[in-house]
Order: structure tokens, then C-alpha cells, then sequence
């Protein structure tokens, strides 16, 4: 390590949990994130922030002015610029050490495989259940570990699934139904759950690249804004999801077509 | 009967409560966009309405939750 790299990480390199060994890890690492907005934003910067080597952001989309409410990773004046463009912009200033791929494409079926090949872990930051689904069922047969996370309103929840341990689908086998998927405007979010949910998928992140502590797996986390109350919820592999199981119906990727809630 | 719903203890007048039923009761708007876990085991949407509640059963309500951008 460089001095000015032992500098920079000094205070997480002075944590038991991470020392020089950790420190080496992450900055030989590799974490793609899927969505550069409100989950994407704090999970991008605290990521780049310590140092991980190599990042991925995979955004289709452009900057919007109702996005910047949460998405703080882009400001006003990146309102019109691709996502992934703007989020470079901002982590390349914060740590220019990190080598940042942009992804300016929308994750699919077809594509999804090839480009999480390449990643150590990956983190769902994107809105809609067809992506969170495709994300899930990719990381399975792909033999991915990643951070899955929702969020609505003043409430979130996040767990991390690692190969072997219980998936999405172990908990919702399938999307919910089209017509019940609330719209961006019946929904609503504050800014902050996001931070805090994102946050903590870029935690899994770190520790599962440095081995710190105990992974969200197997477990689902809970984040109820209005009383302030956290739960952890177990969750065992069930024996029958449709693509973890014992019997798995879903053996290949397919893109699932349900109308998108863009929060 | 006693059961534990959500991480909390809650008593009920009724010992022949289902799943549909609990859903009911804690009023649950939207049963389609809810995955329920029984004693830690997931129960299928279609049997919701004959599964049963025992005393002393740990219920957990998980949310669809599909929002991050």
C-alpha cells in the first residue's frame, strides 16, 4: 500500500475487523451496483470512499429533478445527464484511486450474466420487482453473492444473500400482482430511509470483502422509519423456491414484464 | 389464544384463527403483496385459507417492498 493510501484508509486500517490485510482486500475487490439513485447513491459513495478497487455502476436512466430529493449523488445540475455519468463525476472527485466502470445500459436477461461475471458482489439498488427479481435469480445460478433492498414510504428492508443461503425467492416466489405495485406518486419515499438502507448494503458489502463480522444472510433486516425500530426477521432456505429449492422450476434467466414503480 | 405476530406477543379471543383470518384481523389491506412465515417455514398463498393457527405460533408478515431508486 501507498502512503498516501494508508492515510486515506487510516481510520477503518486501525479497526481490528480491517487492519492492513482487510485494507488489501478491498482495494483488490470488485462490487458492481445496479441503480445509481437512492439506494445507489450512499451505498457508491461510502464504497469508493473505502477504497474498493473497482466499481461498477450500471444505470439506464437520466437525471430528473424529482429525483434529487434522495438520489444525492447527483445535484442540480446534473438534471439531463445519464445517471451513471453523473455518479462518476462526483466518486472520481472523492477518491480517484478507485477504477469506475460505467454501465449506461439497462440490466436484462441477456445481459445480466456477463456483466456480474466479473464482480466480487453485487448490490440491488434498482425499483422495480421484474430488475430485483432478474437480479436474484442471476446471483442464484451465477453463484453470486449480493445485497438485496426495499424501500417505501418511511419503511425498508435489506437482506444478503450469499450462494448456499436463502434467496429472494425464498421469501416471494414470484412478483406481487401487476395492479397492486404502487405508482411512484401513491407511493412516496423519504430520502434519509434510503440512505440508511443503503448504507447498510454497502456494510455488506465491505464485510463480506474483508470477512469483518456476520453477514445479513439468512436473515432479513426491517427498518420501520416512524418508530424508529429495526428487526432482523430469520429466513431459512425453503425447500421449495422455485430457483434455490430442491426442485427448481426457474433454470434459466427470463426478463418478467410487470409495470415499473419508479420511486 | 397467544401468538406471536411480528415479534410480538398478542392475544386472541379466537382459537380458530387461519392465516387468512390473521390477516383479517391485523388488518392487512393487500394479503397478495404480504409472504407469510410460520414457525420460521413460508406458507403458500393457497394455503392461507385452510392453515390453521396453533397456540403459542410465531407469525411473520413480510412485505413486497420494491422501491430504491
Amino acid at each position: 500500500m501507498r502512503n498516501d493510501q494508508l492515510l486515506r484508509y487510516s481510520r477503518q486500517i486501525i479497526l481490528e475487523q480491517i487492519g492492513g490485510v482487510g485494507q488489501e482486500k478491498l482495494l483488490n475487490a470488485s462490487v458492481l451496483v445496479i441503480g445509481a439513485g437512492g439506494l445507489g447513491a450512499p451505498a457508491l459513495y461510502y464504497l469508493v470512499a473505502a477504497g474498493v478497487g473497482r466499481i461498477g455502476i450500471a444505470d439506464w436512466d437520466v437525471v430528473d429533478i424529482t429525483n434529487l430529493q434522495r438520489q444525492i449523488i447527483h445535484f442540480t445540475g446534473d438534471i439531463g445527464k445519464q445517471k451513471a455519468d453523473s455518479a462518476f463525476e462526483k466518486l472520481h472527485q472523492l477518491n480517484p484511486d478507485v477504477r469506475i466502470e460505467r454501465l449506461n445500459l439497462q440490466i436484462d436477461s441477456k445481459n445480466i450474466g456477463e456483466i456480474i461475471k466479473s464482480y466480487d458482489f453485487v448490490i440491488d439498488g434498482v425499483d422495480n420487482f421484474p430488475t430485483k427479481f432478474l437480479i436474484n435469480d442471476a446471483a442464484v445460478l451465477f453463484n453470486k453473492p449480493f445485497s438485496h433492498a426495499g424501500i417505501l414510504r418511511f419503511s425498508g428492508q435489506t437482506f444478503t444473500h450469499i450462494p448456499g443461503g436463502a434467496c429472494y425467492r425464498c421469501m416471494f416466489a414470484s412478483p406481487p400482482p401487476a395492479g397492486l405495485v404502487p405508482t411512484c406518486s401513491e407511493a412516496g419515499i423519504i430520502g434519509s430511509v434510503a440512505g440508511v438502507i443503503g448504507s447498510i448494503q454497502a456494510l455488506e458489502a465491505i464485510k463480506y470483502i474483508t470477512g469483518a463480522g456476520s453477514l445479513l444472510s439468512d436473515r432479513l433486516l426491517t427498518f420501520d422509519a416512524l418508530s424508529i425500530e429495526f428487526r432482523t426477521i430469520k429466513i431459512k432456505r425453503n425447500p421449495d423456491c422455485p430457483i434455490c429449492g430442491n426442485n427448481p422450476t426457474i433454470t434459466t434467466l427470463q426478463d418478467i414484464k410487470l409495470p415499473q414503480c419508479d420511486i | 389464544m397467544k401468538l406471536v405476530v411480528n415479534g410480538k406477543e398478542e392475544i386472541f379471543d379466537d382459537n380458530e384463527i387461519s392465516v387468512s383470518k390473521l390477516l383479517v384481523l391485523k388488518d392487512v389491506k393487500l394479503p397478495q403483496m404480504v409472504s407469510v412465515q410460520l414457525n420460521g417455514e413460508f406458507i403458500q398463498a393457497d394455503e392461507h385459507e385452510s392453515r390453521m393457527l396453533k397456540d403459542g405460533d410465531n407469525v411473520e408478515f413480510l412485505y413486497f417492498m420494491g422501491g430504491g431508486r
